[in-house]
Order: C-alpha cells, then structure tokens, then sequence
C-alpha cells in the first residue's frame, strides 16, 4: 500500500518538527513516554481521544495524523507532480513530502483542486462556445457574411473585364455585408463577454440570472407597485433570486415614495422630463429615473433602458433597450455620460449620445450620480451613478460613444484603454 | 450545356458569388436556400454536384445529407458540404455521413471552383 503513511510516523514526524520532546508530549497527553515510543513506531494502533490530545499537543489538525487521510493527501500530490513533468520531482517523494510538511502538502492539494475547478469552468465556456446556440448562430453570422465578402471581392479584383452591372451588384452586395459584418461581429463579441462563477457547468452569472427574472416581467412589477415582492419561478438559483429580490426591495421603496397612480399621469403631461418631474415631487433625480425606467409598456410609454454603476463603475443593474446594453465585465466606453457622471456627483447631466456604426440608434441620456445608503461622519459615502437612456427626439448632434475599445474605430480618442481589433477605414 | 450543380444556401450574397464563379466556369447553377424543401427540389432533377450548407433555414445540412444517401436517386452523387464551424468533429461527422467533401467557411473562390472541378471528375 504504497501511499500510506502510518499515524505514528505522522506523529514522530510531526513532533520533531515542533522540537518536542518525547517524554514531554507523552505527559501532555497522559501516557508514559514508553507507549508514545510504541506508537511513533507505529507498534501500537492509535484512535479516537488520545490521537486527538496528539493532535492538539502537536498543534494539527486531527486529520493530518489519522492513516485515512494518506491516500487523500498523497494521491493529489501524485497528481500535481505528473501534470509537470518538466519540474522532475517525482512522484515517488510524495509521500515522504506529506509526512514531513502536511501544511504545505495541504496547500498544493487546495491548489491542486483549484486547478481542477478552473479547468472544469473553461471546459464548460469551451463547450458553451461550442454549443449555445446563440454564439453559434452569431458565429454563423459572421463567417458566412466574410465569406460573401471574401467571394465577392475577389470576383471583382479577378474580373477586370467584369460588366458594369455585376460590378454594381457586387459592389451593393459588399457595402450591405460590411455593415452586417460590423453588426453581427459586435453581437458575436457582446455575447461572449461573460462573466463567470458559481457553478462551473452554467456559466450563464447569477446577476444574468436576476436580469432575466425582471426582463421575463417588463421590468414592471404590479406587485412591487403595491408593496409585495415577487414570487419568482420555480428552480431560480438562490442567489439570483436574493439578487432579484435586492432590486426589488428596492423597486417597492421607489414605489412607495413615489406611487404609479400619481407618477404615471405626471410623467405623461410632462413629456417624461426627468428635471420637471423631480421638481414637481421634489424628489432626488436618481428617483425619478428608476422610476421612469419602471413604468409600464404602453403606446403613450417611450422604451426607456436603465443602468446603474457602483463607483468603480461596474455595472450592478442593467435594463436594456433596443441597442443599448453595456457590458458588465467593465469594458464599456467610459465615454458614456453614466461614467461621467461618476467624477462629479450631485450633478445631474444630459446629453445625446450615439455609438459609431451603422444602424445605431440615438441615445438621450441623462445621468447623475449620488450617494446611497446611510451617511455618516468619518465614512465615505457609497456613490452610485444612475443613466437613463431613451432614443432621441430631437436632431442635436450626438456625442460619439464606442461599443468598448477593442471594436471601436474612433481615431484619436483620449479614452482608449487598449487597441481596436478593427481597423479604421483607410 | 454543362454539368448541373446544385447549391443549397441560405446567404444571399453566397449564393450569387459562387453562381457567379461557377456559371463563368461552364456550370449550370440551380440554387435553393429552404432547409425544409431541399430533397423534393433535389428530387425535382438530381443534379451531377451538390453543395450543401449546414445551417439552413427549417433543417439541417447533416439531415439532409443523410436523406440523400439513403435514396437511391442520390445515394452515389458527389456532395460538398459547406460549413461555418471547422471543428475536426463537424468534419467527422460530415463525411461519417457520407459527404464527399467538406468545405469550411470563409473559402476563397479559387478553392470551391478547385475543389468543384475536381469532384465533376470523380
């Protein structure tokens, strides 16, 4: 039985290691120093209370001591040593290694298992990529416009002689494929930045999670609007739903400052304007934000998205609309006025945005940040930034926004973080 | 007139590109974008060379193939198979279905007219 280690060499090993006498450990634990001899020699079997005085005595943990744990112990040693050949330490030395330094044998088996979660999460963002059918379709998308691309352009470079019609058609069909090209590609890169965590088989995030339980509702709560949380489905992950219900606790406080009866009819007769309507109920901007983002859908209702920061900008609450999504992991364009807002709080913002690209819709947006939470002397506030975004009604000049800087075309711009995978128009 | 190639594709743009190519290559190109409704127009005149898409709308590429070589009308004609993911088990199963060729897209069109001409001769 080649990997396992006798309690007694356990305990002799371990008792050299802390400089302690034989004689002294035996007389703590109650035992003659004769029988401890027997015992590091592994001539009597050793159990229940007295390998437990040991292990106090000798400052370990229980477990660390008892045979049972060898295999356990030295059998992910094995395993680290094999996976890096390269190191040469052999696999062999794994159990003298455990007898000698059980804590930090312990720490490369917590390593070891470590290594093996993180390799189940990137086989299971492997197999996604393999296999959701939204990334696949996506993915579909784009290859299959740069191969029209590809084909088309190259009839027209190895066709001099082509006739002024097809060269038309063809030149049609590469201007409308581009722009697909560019659509479809930033849809490919918006669905694999993901986050990741919890369970390494479903890397769909537990905030995604809360996101679709209020998406499925409209973002509208009748519920909430009467003081009542939500009942959310059957086989929602736990923490998701605690998150859902965070935003939801927080959906009922709005409500109840600002109830749907007088709200909705106010911000219908004032065009939804978000100044006028914090001046009428003089209320905090941030309020009147969330709670236009809330209103029901209906035909006299503009589509209003919502997203809300912490102040390091990570986007903790997200409403989408029409081609208006940042994303989560922190590599939106700090551009946007949500982030602006961030350096000057207390200061409510507007302006009119629009991302570069074709077929983008223009954004007004107004934003503020402000602190939440309780406010007290010494402790700095927690700040929160709030942007409320609905397509334009008006024909001001948009303020450029990129999509996140390693799809972003902008030249010059004074807010890259990194270089464009996409290169500008020549 | 020449060899008859069928191209069963969804991208409209695809479509006429490779029509295009081939056409000028003496092919005559029928085209067909429905998933769905590909083995009644395959039946409909069972071209010499048929290139079929994976993805298409209302069924599958690899369906398709399948019911192609379980006819006897099709069972023998060269098909090539067109596809957008290029992992080694999509080409398994392709040819494990009885493609005659497997095609990964984006493809350059000297490599389709090649690979074309080489399946007419086989």
């Amino acid at each position: 039985m080649a990997d396992r280690i006798l309690t007694g060499t356990r305990v002799r090993n371990r008792r050299l290691d802390l400089g302690l006498r034989q004689s002294a450990v035996a007389e703590r634990v109650g035992i003659s120093g004769s029988y401890l001899n027997l015992i590091e020699h592994n001539r009597r079997r050793i159990g229940g209370k007295l390998l437990g005085g040991l292990a106090r005595v000798l400052e370990i943990d229980q477990a660390q001591l008892e045979d049972e744990t060898s295999a356990s112990v030295i059998t992910p040693l094995k395993v680290a040593a094999v996976e890096f050949p390269s190191l040469a330490v052999g696999a062999e030395s794994a159990e003298e290694f455990a007898s000698r330094f059980p804590g930090w044998a312990g720490v490369i088996n917590s390593q070891q298992a470590h290594i093996e979660r993180l390799t189940a999460k990137v086989d299971a963002l492997a197999n996604r990529l393999a296999h959701d059918t939204k990334i696949a379709t996506s993915l579909h998308e784009v290859i299959s416009t740069a191969t029209a691309i590809r084909s088309t352009a190259s009839i027209l470079v190895e066709t001099p002689d082509l006739d002024s019609e097809w060269q038309g058609r063809f030149h049609t069909n590469i201007d409308t494929d581009s722009a697909r090209l560019a659509e479809s590609s930033q849809a490919l890169l918006g669905l694999l930045d993901i986050e990741t965590g919890g369970d390494p088989s479903d890397v769909s995030t537990v905030v995604e999670q809360a996101e679709a339980l209020f998406a499925a509702r409209g973002f509208h709560f009748p519920e909430c609007e009467n003081g009542d949380e939500p009942d959310w489905p059957d086989g929602v992950d736990g923490v998701a739903g605690e998150i859902a219900s965070g935003w939801a606790r927080d959906y009922i406080a709005d409500a109840a400052r600002l109830p749907l009866a007088q709200f909705s009819p106010a911000a219908e007769q004032m065009a939804f304007d978000p100044a006028r309507l914090a001046a009428r109920f003089d209320v905090p901007v941030e309020l009147i934000l969330r709670r236009l983002a809330q209103l029901p859908a209906s035909a006299a209702v503009p589509p209003m998205g919502l997203v809300r920061c912490d102040s390091a900008g990570v986007i903790t609450f997200q409403k989408p609309i029409l081609d208006f999504r940042l994303p989560r992991a922190g590599s939106a364009c700090p551009l946007w006025p949500l982030f602006q807002a961030l350096s000057q709080p207390g200061h409510a913002l507007r302006s009119v945005a629009r991302m570069s690209g074709a077929a983008r819709t223009t954004f007004e947006c107004f934003s503020i940040a402000a602190p939440v939470g309780p406010v007290a002397f010494g402790v700095p506030p927690r700040i929160e930034a709030t942007m409320l975004v609905r397509p334009a009604q008006s024909d001001e000049a948009p303020n450029p926004v990129g999509p996140g800087c390693r799809i972003c075309t902008v030249e010059g711009c004074t807010s890259r973080r990194q270089p464009s995978v996409v290169q500008p128009k020549g | 007139m020449g060899q008859r190639v069928l191209l069963i594709e969804d991208e409209p743009n695809i479509i006429e590109a490779v029509s295009y190519i081939l056409s000028r290559d003496g092919w005559t190109v029928h085209t067909h974008s429905d998933g769905e409704t590909a083995i009644e127009k395959v039946m409909q005149g069972v071209p010499d060379l048929i290139i079929l898409d994976v993805m298409l709308p209302g069924r599958s590429g690899y369906d398709i193939l399948r019911d192609l070589r379980a006819a006897a009308e099709t069972k023998d004609t060269p098909v090539m198979m067109l596809t957008a993911r290029g992992q080694a088990k999509d080409r398994e199963l392709a040819i494990g279905l009885g493609a005659t060729q497997f095609m990964t897209k984006p493809f350059s069109n000297a490599e389709v007219l090649e690979s074309v001409r080489a399946l007419a001769g086989s």
